[in-house]
């Protein structure tokens, strides 16, 4: 076969090589680069480059990082990215089993259901629940009319309003991993674990939880990176108070030109991501897909 | 064998039970007796019930009403996980996050039985299926025989009073489950305890079973040894689903001049044939139900038996299965042993012959099933 | 069993809350654009004043054209590389596998914003002008990884034999992927094509760093717009979108139903 020339196999390889090398690859590299360049010149690749220089850069990039004033900020992004993913994992959990075990005509519809409200732009998304949430909002206007408050509640521009924000955006994709790894626990696997004397308690903390482990932790990946990346939700719903490290991320490079701190912020969120991936990996092969007959 | 009645009290009882899905009866009044030490088949067509009968017997269905008993204690009101009673799954169920000397401990573990003695016994139960080398593997780096062994062995390490096990060799290739099925009837007998085995293969049911429970649509046909069921089926549809039968209609004349035979018109003749103890009315509609190994061939020439034509002849190794046409159009199977000497063995196709049986081995019941006219269950 | 009952009774009333959360805000925005009243909370009667209004907004209906204009080439793009790659995975052996896969694997799984600012740099390291161009091609490539892998796994359920049936029939190899390769793969490729073009719609952060003065997208114009003050037709802008988006799923749903 590959001794015969076949057009449309070079055509259809250059085209994807040629994306890819161009879309992907370059750029990672591109801001690799970046990161490790020794200050900002304003226009990228201007300078000499050596391995001295790059080193220079290097300190200075990933040196500012740990700057006390920065280090609080990513601790506190990184706290509103933990406590929002909790909350998904939380709510997300118990949903994800009730749907995988809603009759099978059902099951299409009700993912349907989760995924309709992306198609409307996230960002319309965000000003609606801006809208319920304001001081007159929706829901103080209702709870005031119930009589329940006297005065409205100020809810927005505070921490709780970002990780709802977060929370509303980021749930679905919590759930859908979620429901993958309970769609493919079969009832026989459960069944026989209650037929050895397994009670409910007992079933899922030795066969559920580890059967579904990859899913929380694909669900947890989904989830806590965009959550310290979603600079729009931080914006809108906590004002300048509450910064994700995707604001200063994009305060760096279209606000301070500094852009090759924001590359290194931006490095280190990467490798955060692939070692979330690694433990992912892990988890699949000790708890090994089920066989099926 | 000895026949079905009890020496002792049954270990389980089930008394009127009855399920209803939706708008479907699935189990109507069912009564029936499970003793200690023997091996029960459940055995009967897609949908008659006899799964359902294992899960309820489990705790993974319930009676609508009805009662289920294991000695003295009221089983249907347990759950699950209480029942000294153990499933062997047909999908094998084995979780995959455990190696093999986990998932037999699994159950061990939930009673919380000491560690020393858990030790002891997966070691036990893995070396009865002789898997005890493979302890540290995952179901998915074994084979499907494997797997099946491993399955016993977890359900069987809780010496339960009663083992559970729902059509478990549907998934293997014939030789397999041949030797599968040997292996089984021999733990059971090593064990001595209760097995209740579910299949839809009557060769699998009468090879293995003590007793055999031949259902139908919620209700049970017959109980019996597999002798019994095969030779003395109590009804039509037994006598079907049990092994391969040709039906022929005929009807009785009268009862005959010697005690005990009377006289019956079949395919236009008129024969003398063994009531085989039952009382016929003159003129009563029956059936003579004949096992294919049971039919005799002879020559055209020959003045006994039927004439008929052969219109198929099938080499089995073991035997030879012929499809005779008679002239009425019915056509009948006829499976003999090959006899290499015998110079009027071998008929051609198309060849005329007559067919005959050996004599008082016709089963003849009461015609009250829409006939299925032919050879073949 | 009591206990089974109770438990799905439970667990109806947990579904229901939830999704009765997740759909509040959009329920909400839906009904304002109806509001008569120019208090959004205060139910003034049944009322399109707001749709008329953003027919007039000429700003947000260019950015609003603009943005589904772009989900559809975006789509579209990505699907037809997609499905390429895809293909060309399963069917051909050629060096580098590993790195393809690899690089699919890192633009799906990468953050956001860290792809954003890739993006930024490249064109900016390439002199491209930020505008269309740019967002079409970064919309298109991180959705490409989901194209491909929709249309690579109901490639594993095809039959191989149908390509050589073709190839031996005398059919060329392009003329074989397009008659016999494409119509089995519709239905994987039609919901590859809808997954791009919701991701599209909804990505917010991609298109702040790439967008230009020339091509105004929808998240930015919202953005200048909650900085000045909330406008009513957003609402009815959301509840278009909405309807126009369940109208693609009908229509995608017809189609695959009508080639089965």
């Amino acid at each position: 076969m590959s001794l015969v020339r076949n057009p449309f196999k070079t055509a259809t390889l250059t085209i994807i090589w040629g994306w890819l090398i161009v879309l992907v690859l370059a750029p990672t590299l591109l801001v690799v680069l970046v990161s490790l360049m020794p200050e900002n010149t304003g226009q990228l690749l201007g300078g000499e480059l050596s391995l001295s220089t790059l080193w220079q850069g290097f300190l200075t990039n990933y040196g500012q990082m740990i700057s006390p004033v920065y280090l609080s900020v990513f601790g506190h992004s990184l706290w509103i990215g933990l406590i929002t993913t909790l909350i998904c994992l939380l709510l997300g959990y118990p949903f994800a089993w009730m749907i995988s075990r809603a009759s099978p005509r059902l099951q299409p519809l009700l993912l349907l259901l989760v995924i309709i409200p992306f198609w409307t732009n996230s960002l319309i998304r965000i000003y609606a629940l801006r809208t319920l949430i304001a001081t007159r909002g929706l829901l103080n206007d209702v709870l005031m009319n119930l009589g329940l408050i006297d005065a409205p509640l100020r809810l927005l521009y505070t921490e709780e309003a970002v990780i709802v924000g977060l929370v509303y955006m980021l749930l679905p994709f919590m759930i859908l991993p979620l429901y993958a790894v309970f769609e493919q626990l079969s009832r026989p696997t459960l069944e026989a674990a209650r037929d050895l004397g397994a009670n409910g308690l007992a079933t899922f903390r030795h066969i559920v939880l580890p059967l579904t482990m990859p899913g929380i932790i694909a669900g947890v990946l989904l989830v806590f990176l965009p959550a310290m990346g979603m600079f729009y939700v931080s914006d809108l719903l906590g004002g300048s108070r509450h910064p994700l490290i995707g604001n200063i991320i994009k305060g760096q490079f279209l606000q301070a030109n500094n852009w090759t701190f924001g590359a290194a912020i931006s490095v280190m969120l990467t490798l955060v991501m692939a070692f979330l991936l690694l433990a992912y990996y892990r988890s699949v092969k000790l708890f090994k897909r089920e066989v099926t007959l | 064998m000895k026949s079905s009645a009890p020496e002792k009290a049954p270990l389980v009882k089930l008394r009127g039970i009855s399920k209803t899905f939706g708008d479907r009866k699935v189990l109507d009044s069912l009564d029936l007796d499970l003793n200690d030490g023997e091996f029960v088949t459940l055995l009967g067509p897609s949908g008659c019930g006899k799964t359902t009968v294992l899960r309820m017997i489990a705790g993974f269905a319930s009676p609508d009403s009805g009662t289920i008993t294991l000695e003295s204690t009221a089983l249907h009101e347990r759950p699950a996980h209480q029942r000294p009673v153990n499933t062997v799954f047909q999908s094998y169920a084995l979780f995959p996050h455990m190696n093999l000397y986990d998932n037999v401990a699994f159950g061990l573990r939930m009673e919380k039985v000491a560690k020393a003695e858990i030790h002891e016994r997966v070691r036990e139960a893995l070396e009865m299926v002789q898997l005890a080398h493979l302890s540290d593997r995952r179901p998915d780096q074994l084979s499907g025989g494997q797997q099946q062994r491993v399955a016993i062995a977890r359900a069987v390490v809780k010496r339960p009073r009663v083992l559970l096990l729902d059509e478990p060799l549907s998934a293997l290739d014939y030789k397999l489950r041949k030797q599968m099925q040997n292996e089984l009837k021999r733990l059971q007998r090593r064990l001595g305890i209760t097995f209740v085995f579910v299949t839809h293969d009557q060769e699998e049911a009468l090879s293995m079973s003590d007793r055999v429970v031949v259902m139908r649509e919620g209700g049970i046909e017959q109980i019996g040894t597999p002798r019994e069921v095969y030779e003395s089926p109590s009804t039509l549809f037994v006598a079907r689903f049990v092994g391969e039968i040709n039906q022929l209609a005929a009807q009785v004349v009268r009862p005959a001049a010697t005690a005990g035979r009377i006289e019956i018109t079949l395919l236009g003749q008129t024969l003398e044939l063994s009531s085989h103890g039952r009382t016929y009315q003159g003129g009563e509609a029956v059936q003579v139900l004949l096992r294919p190994e049971d039919m005799r061939l002879k020559g055209a020439e020959d003045s006994e038996g039927f004439p008929a034509r052969v219109i198929e002849r099938n080499y089995k190794g073991m035997t030879l299965d012929t499809v005779l046409e008679l002239d009425n159009g019915q056509q009948l199977l006829a499976s003999e042993f090959f006899d290499e000497d015998d110079p009027d063995f071998d008929y051609r196709l198309g060849e005329r012959v007559r067919v005959s049986w050996v004599p008082d081995w016709e089963i003849i019941l009461p015609d009250d099933e829409p006939a299925v006219t032919g050879a073949g269950a | 069993m009591k206990a089974s009952a109770a438990l799905r009774w439970f667990s109806r009333c947990y579904l229901t809350l939830i999704f009765t959360l997740l759909y509040v805000p959009i329920l909400v925005l839906i009904g304002i654009s109806f509001n008569d009243s120019r208090n959004p909370f205060v139910w003034g009667g049944f009322s399109l004043r707001w749709y008329d209004k953003l027919l007039g907004n000429g700003n947000l209906m260019e950015a609003a054209l603009n943005t589904l204009w772009l989900g559809v080439t975006a789509a579209t793009l990505a699907t037809l590389i997609g499905t390429l790659t895809a293909t060309a995975l399963y069917r051909y052996r050629f060096r580098g596998k590993p790195l393809l896969n690899g690089m699919l694997f890192t633009v799906m799984m990468m953050p956001d914003i860290v792809m954003a600012i890739a993006f930024l740099a490249l064109f900016i390291a390439l002199g491209i002008q930020l505008g269309y161009f740019s967002l079409l091609v970064s919309h298109a490539t991180f959705c490409l990884p989901f194209v491909v892998i929709t249309v690579y796994s109901r490639l594993t359920g095809i039959n191989p034999q149908l390509l050589e049936a073709a190839r031996d029939l005398g059919a060329s190899e392009a003329r074989a992927v397009w008659h016999v390769l494409v119509p089995a793969l519709m239905p994987a490729i039609a919901s590859g094509w809808l997954l791009s073009f919701t991701l599209s719609l909804d990505d917010v952060v991609i298109s702040t760093f790439v967008t230009g003065p020339t091509f105004d997208v929808l998240p930015l114009r919202i953005y200048s717009m909650v900085r000045l003050g909330l406008k009513p037709e957003v609402n009815a802008l959301a509840t278009l979108l909405l309807g126009l988006s369940l109208c693609l799923l009908l229509i995608s749903q017809l189609l695959l139903k009508e080639k089965k």
